[in-house]
This record gives structure tokens, sequence and C-alpha cells, in this order.
């Protein structure tokens, strides 16, 4: 449960989150601001609440780890990262720039990042991995791994799923950006991929739904997921693609879209909107 | 001279390498009694970790494992492990210079009987071409034994690739294996055979037939497919009168080209290549049946020789 004074905060640091990738995409250049948006509260709640994180144990053998399969979704986490101070901020004004130190995709190269993803499909098998490791180890940390619902049509990752349950990871708590629309368009009319929630159970894996843009209710979901043992649990993010932003809401063409010097300013106003009523 | 099997070296250094650093776990995809890995599985179930057929995925939790301070040796199929997880290697191993081990089993034309689909004619190529990956290719059994000593201590992600068949032992236990280092194998003044993995066995025999005609030939082993370094191949032409290489992978981006591209323009001698042409394997009864098909034979490495010389 969350107090409400927490709640808040977790609220306004989406919020904020959603400013910085603005600011990082800019007038004029491509960014992935429909999957990133989706996902504000959650990173939100698991950098800032859920996760043992902090940038000065950033190589903390027993932090618990997020992997952002869906990796071109990566403006989300850094922006993130540059809250919990991994970095400095002037970076996310160089973003995807030559020398610059946040690239397009996520790279392990970016202090707080714990693996490289972009290609869909691969980030459940590492974090398969990076489970049995601590389980071997012993260690109390969890993993987290946010997909995408396009990315469930990635082979891999069904391999990965099966292997999660043969092995019955616990420590393991997978999440899907169930926000219906992937790069070309609506998921149902490019790729339908019906009844996930039954595919991921007969997989071996407890499903749980939350409400993906309410900070309480994800945290419900995760604590959920983690007091349920012997099996690894999938959250199914019921979400918005370009959440925030009235333009991109649902809207394909702002899954790797370009702000105009309009959109930019309506998507200001748009959340010092919200702001005001925080 | 005596033959021994890769595939059980490669398992029993995992065992000996397993009881010395508890980091190293092992991967396979249900092919652990042809690649020998399963061994380790009998000392070490708990660091044995049986993926299922299902290599693309194999290859990622692998990536996990070493971002997670492991050591992690996967095996299966050559052509599996190279090519139907390459952009998992890319993407999660050899970007992040994941402390991968991959090792390709039954690599090359050595799984005769099965054929095309299991041959592997260009799995050291493809994987070479990756920035990051090493790729070692082992000539003999105690040479494969080096090499995994090696690979606990190396930094990076690695490939191995290892024959099916038992093969002639032509390498010393003495020493350590060490990255880019070639060896010689016999002593010669007119030519240099640049022969890695089986070709080693065969261009020593070919070298041995060379002699009856007069003609000196030294071969060496280039057990480091990459890295490949200019001033190790530059130590064996010096006073040569030609340049051969022996490898048994295709033509295209493989030992061959990789010295030839090296030495352009360094040393000006005749140059031949022995390997496979632009072809696919195919099933056959025996290996040395396929060597004679795909132009790789000692015969052919002879006849190479003698070209190349001129004679
Ligand atoms: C293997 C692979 N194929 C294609 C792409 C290109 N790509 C990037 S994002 C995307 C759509 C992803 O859709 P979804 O998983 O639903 O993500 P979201 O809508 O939440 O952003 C595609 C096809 C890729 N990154 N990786």
């Amino acid at each position: 449960m969350l107090k409400p004074e927490e709640k808040k905060d977790l609220q306004k640091i989406a919020l904020q989150l959603r400013y910085d990738l603005v600011e990082m995409i800019g007038i004029g250049a491509a960014g992935h601001l429909g999957g990133s948006c989706s996902l504000a509260e959650t990173i939100a709640l698991l950098y800032f609440h859920k996760m043992n994180f902090s940038a000065d144990r950033l190589k903390d053998p027993n932090r618990d780890r997020l992997v952002l399969s869906k990796g071109h979704a990566a403006l989300i986490q850094y922006a993130a990262l540059c809250e919990a101070r991994c970095f400095p901020r002037e970076e996310l004004k160089r973003v995807k720039t030559l020398g610059g130190l946040l690239q397009g995709h996520p790279d392990m190269s970016i202090p707080g990042l714990e693996a490289v993803t972009g290609s869909l499909g691969q980030g459940l098998s590492i974090s398969l991995g990076i489970a049995l490791a601590l389980r071997l180890n012993k260690s109390p940390a969890r993993v987290y791994t946010i997909m995408g619902d396009g990315e469930q049509s990635e082979g891999q990752l069904w391999e990965a799923a099966m292997a999660v349950a043969n092995f019955k990871l616990d420590n393991l708590t997978a999440f899907i950006d169930y926000n219906q629309v992937q790069a070309t368009g609506p998921t149902k009319d490019v790729f339908n991929i019906p009844e996930l929630d039954k595919k991921w159970s007969a997989f071996g894996w407890n499903v749980i739904n939350a409400k993906g843009h309410d900070v309480e209710n994800i945290l419900e979901a995760v604590e959920k997921a983690e007091t349920l043992k012997g099996k690894p649990s999938v959250i199914i993010l019921e979400t918005i693609k370009g959440k925030g932003f009235s333009f991109a809401e649902g809207n394909p063409a702002y899954h790797n879209g370009t702000f105009t010097e309009e959109t930019y300013k309506q998507a200001l106003k748009e959340l010092d909107a919200v702001k005001a009523g925080l | 001279m005596e033959k021994q099997s890769l595939r059980k070296a490669y398992g029993d250094a995992l065992v000996e390498l397993g009881k010395q650093n508890s980091d190293i776990v092992v991967l396979e995809a249900d092919l652990g009694k042809s690649t020998m890995s399963y061994v380790f599985k009998e000392s070490f179930p708990d660091r044995y970790f049986e993926m299922g057929i299902a290599e693309q995925n194999m290859a990622s939790t692998s990536a996990g494992l070493a971002l997670t301070g492991k050591i992690p040796f996967y095996s299966t199929f050559a052509v599996f492990a190279a090519g139907r997880a390459y952009d998992q290697i890319r993407c999660s191993i050899a970007i992040p210079k994941a402390n991968v081990r991959i090792c390709g089993s039954s690599c090359g034309l050595s799984d005769f009987g099965d054929g095309k689909t299991h041959q592997s004619v260009e799995d050291g190529n493809i994987i070479k071409t990756l920035p990051h990956m090493i790729v070692l290719n082992p000539c003999d059994a105690v040479e494969v034994k080096k090499m995994m000593g090696f690979l606990v201590s190396y930094q990076g992600p690695a490939y191995i690739r290892i024959n099916r068949n038992d093969l002639p032992v032509f390498t010393s236990p003495d020493g350590e294996f060490q990255l880019g280092k070639i060896y010689p194998i016999t002593e010669g003044g007119d030519a240099v055979i640049f022969a890695t993995g089986v070709m080693v066995s065969k261009s020593a025999e070919a070298a041995e037939l060379l002699k009856k005609d007069g003609i000196g030939v030294q071969v060496v082993n280039v057990s480091s497919l990459k890295p490949l370094l200019k001033e190790e191949l530059l130590k064996y032409t010096a006073g040569k009168k030609a340049i051969i290489t022996a490898e048994e992978a295709v033509k295209i981006g493989g030992l061959g080209a990789g010295i030839a591209s090296l030495l352009i323009g360094e040393v000006n001698l005749p140059f031949e290549q022995v390997g496979i042409n632009d072809e696919f394997g195919t099933s056959a009864h025996g290996y040395e049946e396929l060597l004679e098909k795909y132009g790789i034979s000692t015969n052919h490495i002879y006849n190479a020789v003698k070209k190349a010389l001129g004679k």
C-alpha cells in the first residue's frame, strides 16, 4: 500500500519523466514517445518505490534489476535513471547524438542499465539468466522485465517463457505493456495475439492484470507477484500508448514520432495542466 | 599417431575447471551427449542448465548469467550455436562483451552422416565478423584442454569450434595457450602452410608426402581464427617461396581470405587457398570421403603446395 503522499510523489515523478521525454525528443527529431509514455507510471513505481536500487550502488550484487526488453522505450528509462542521478541532466539533451552517453537503445555503457536490448524478444531470456545466477548466489534480489505486446510475436520470448517456468523462477516478475498498438498500427490488425492471458498461464505463469497508469494498482500487482511462490508471474499492464499527450494517445504515428513546434508546445501545455492539478 | 576425442576433452575440461571455479555454469540444448557437456551435469547438477531445443533463448540466458558474474559455457552443434542465434549472440552477448563461451560442436563437415543441415561450413566465418568476439579452432584434444583453461580467465565473449571426430594429437600439453599466437608443427624451408582445425593433421600428412619429393614444408597451426595477427604470420613467411592456407570452412570470409588481406602488400609470394568453395555439405558414410569431395583432403593440400611452387 502507498501512503497518500507517496502516491502523489510517484505521480509527480511520472509527470517529470514525461517532461523529460519531451525535452529529449525535442522539435524535429524522432523518438519513441508512445511506448515510453505507456510505461511512465510503471517505471516510476519500480525505480522510486519498489526496487532495491540507487545510483551509488549500481554494481551491488544484491540490487534489483530491471531489463527493458522493449528497448525502443529506452527514453523513459533514461529519464528515470537521470532522475535517480545516475548521470548528469545535460546528457538528456545529447541523447542519440554522436559522442553522447545516451544511445538510441539501451547500452551497458550507460550507468544503471543491465542489458543490451533493442532487438526485440531477448530481454526475458537475459532476465532468466540473471534470475538463475541470483538463485545460485542465494541473493534476495529480483529481476523485473518489461515486454511489449507487439513483441509477443517473437518466438524466442516463448522459449524463455517455457524456460522460466521450467526452472520455477519466482524471483522474476515480467510485465507486458498491453497498449495494443505496435509500430505500424493496432496490434489486433498488425498481428493479432488473442488470449494473451491464457497463453501465459498455459506456459506455467501466474497472470495478474493491472491498470498500468495507476501506481497503486501496479504496486498491488507487483506485491501479489512476489508472494506467489514456485512459479513466475507476469503482470499485464493495461495502458495507453502515448499516454499523457492527447494527440499521441493510441496513435501509431507517435510510435517513433516527431514533434512539430506546435505539438511540442501542446505537449508541454498538457503536462503543465496535469502539474497544476497535482 | 594417437587419436583423441576433442569432444571428450571439452567435457573433461569443463568438469576439471568446474572443480576449481564455482562460477562456471554449463548450458546445453538437448545435445549434451554429443557435445559431451553432460559430464558436467553428473558432477555439478546445480550448475548445469538443460535449456531444451531453444538455442536463441540459451544464448541470451547465457548473457544474463555472465552479466551476473557467472562464467557460462554453452554448447550445441556449431550450425545451431552460431547460426540459429546469430542476433542473440550479437545483441545479448557481443555488444555488452558478456563473458559467454560458446562451443560450436560437430563443426565443419565432421557430422558427415547428417548432411548439409547439420554440417557447419561457415560458423567460424560468421562469428569472426562480430566485433568483440574471438574465435578459436583447436587442432586436437590437447589444444582443446589448453584453450578451455585459457577461456576461464579470459575476459570477453568467445567462440570455440570443436570437431566431432577423434583427431591425431599434434600439440604438446606443456605451456599455456596464448591468444593470437600461432604454432609451428613441422619444419621446412620451401613453403608455409597456415592450417587450422582438422586441416593441421591433414597438412602434416601432406608435408610428409612432399618431403619424399624433396620439398620442405612448414606447417603452422593457426588456432586463433580471431584475433589473427600479421606479425605472427610474418614470422613464418620469411624466407619461404609460397604460402598455402588450409581450412575446413567456406573460403569466403575464412582463414585464407583473412590471411590474404593481412599479407597483401607485405609479402609477394604465390598463394594457394585450400578450403570449401561456395557450397553446403552433403551426407556421406565417412568423413574422409567428404574432405576429398570438397577439395580439402591431404591430396588437395599436396597439390596446392606443388602448384604454388610451380612444380
Ligand atoms: C527483432 C526486432 N524486430 C523489429 C524491431 C523494430 N521495432 C521496434 S519497436 C517495434 C514495435 C514494438 O511493439 P510493442 O512491443 O507493442 O511495443 P510498444 O507498442 O509498447 O512500444 C518494432 C517492430 C526490433 N526492434 N526488433
